[in-house]
């Protein structure tokens, strides 16, 4: 068994927060730039050249990307060889005490509440993370934080449908969800859907399904064909960035397909805004 | 589209009735920051007769919760948060004066007729673009509900702050 300290791990999810609210990854600004020299609609060129100089601004002015710097969401990858050192406290803890610090000394906005309903009262240090973690072979430790924005998120929708429904149906209801998320959930957006498994997994998968590079091509050509047919359709609407029109209303489009059972087909789609924030580091 | 209209806080009648939709506007002056929680107690308070801590009349809110200034910034980040969660509140605020919104995406048809009713107007800005847009502001202080963080009320002055007319105040929407 191979050991991590404690502290290490908190230094390094500190790290990952900042960087992450500060510098929109390569692919996402790739990306926008490419939309920008195709877009045919002159407004939304003009704000599609702002968020390419928003996140000049951010990087070199260290202002964050967006004011909603997110809720802190954790994906692990822990080797069945490596855990946390004896003495220290748990990953769980590590991980919590690094969101806490990178929020407080990045400058970014704590947006926790500690309980939904009654008095919604914030946290102040943006924890506890939403933390997924997943058992691999290996004596590595990969940690992932996205900084996922309120916006976007509450644009998200799960839907269960028949497990006769075809292709055709799914992308058309996808289509209809990123419809209803339209200027509210700040396009362009990635678009991350999650088909399969049962309810919470679907859910969990159209999450993850954001983690790819967005020019990936997904390996089932199946998938890879929905992918493009939705991206085709959800830019078809006219929406553009802001809602203000546009050819472009989505960057990518992203599956994560799962077993599931026999009476089910269970789908999420998790809306992500154009300011799509990850960082991954491997200790 | 035409030209970009220069627009000065505390808004006059007249100048909420130049504005259509789909026009592009640079605005300067006072503008306060208020979202959901705020507007909650904004509206409680017009409900029980209390003073209100702004001036309604000729007044522009901003949906913004900006993250925190470093040291010799006058803010972090600040750009609109989704202005259907504030539908419920402001048709009150714009009976009681409020002249312009400032936020993302689309309002409900309460929100347009009372837009229509008292004359005035609701102005998006770039979703996602905080670091952008928080260079136009130059000062922000609190004024109201300290305890709400984030999302107190804070009294900004913008500098040519760049929004577009999404609804205006004939009845028209920018969204299809």
């Amino acid at each position: 068994m191979r050991y991590i300290e404690y502290e290490k791990i908190v230094s390094a999810v500190e790290a990952l927060c900042i960087a992450a609210a500060y510098e929109l990854p390569e692919d996402v600004l790739a990306a926008i730039e490419q939309a920008a020299k195709k877009e045919s609609n002159p407004t939304a060129v003009k704000i599609l050249g702002q968020l390419i100089e928003n996140a000049r601004i951010a990087k070199t002015e260290k202002i964050p990307l967006c004011q909603d710097t997110g809720l802190a969401v954790i994906f692990v990858e822990q080797g069945s060889q490596v855990a946390v050192e004896e003495d220290g406290g748990t990953l769980i803890d590590a991980i919590n005490a690094g969101v806490a610090a990178g929020y407080e000394k990045g400058y970014l906005r704590k947006s926790v509440v500690a309980e939904p309903l009654n008095e919604r009262k914030n946290t102040d240090t943006n924890t506890p993370a939403i933390i997924h973690q997943q058992t691999v072979a290996g004596d590595k430790l990969k940690l992932t934080v996205m900084a996922k924005g309120g916006g976007c998120e509450n644009k998200s929708q799960f839907k269960m449908f028949n497990p006769t429904a075809d292709k055709e149906q799914i992308a058309d209801w996808v289509v209809s969800v990123v419809a209803q998320a339209g200027a509210d959930a700040c396009p362009p957006f990635v678009i991350g859907v999650g088909i399969g498994g049962d309810f919470e997994l679907s859910a969990l998968l159209s999450k993850k399904a954001l983690l790819h590079n967005l020019d990936r091509k997904n390996s089932d050509k199946f998938y890879a064909q929905l992918e493009t047919d939705i991206l085709n359709k959800v830019n078809a609407t006219g929406i553009g960035p802001q809602g203000l029109g546009g050819d472009t209303t989505a960057l990518a489009c992203m599956i994560e397909a799962a077993p599931c059972h026999i009476a089910s087909l269970p789908i999420a789609v998790n809306i992500e805004c154009h300011s799509h924030r990850h960082k991954s580091v491997i200790l | 589209m035409d030209e970009i209209k220069k627009l000065i806080s505390p808004l006059t009648e007249e100048a909420i009735h130049g504005l259509k939709v789909g026009d592009e506007v640079s605005l300067s002056g006072v503008v306060y920051t208020a979202r959901d929680m705020a507007h909650k107690r904004l509206c409680e308070a017009m409900e029980s007769g209390t003073q209100l801590p702004i001036e309604l009349e000729g007044a522009v809110i901003y949906f913004l919760g900006p993250s925190p200034a470093r040291p010799g910034q006058v803010i972090g980040a600040a750009g609109p948060t989704t202005s259907s969660r504030m539908d419920a509140f402001s048709p009150r605020l714009i009976a009681g004066g409020l002249k312009a919104m400032i936020g993302k995406g689309y309002r409900g048809d309460e929100v347009r007729q009372a837009l229509k009713n008292y004359g005035a107007v609701h102005l998006v800005t770039i979703g996602g673009a905080g670091a952008f847009l928080s260079k136009h502001i130059v000062s922000a202080e609190i004024v109201a509900y300290d305890d709400l963080g984030t999302e107190a009320i804070r009294k900004l002055e913008v500098v040519d702050f760049p929004a577009v007319v999404a609804y205006d105040s004939y009845g028209d929407s920018i969204y299809k």
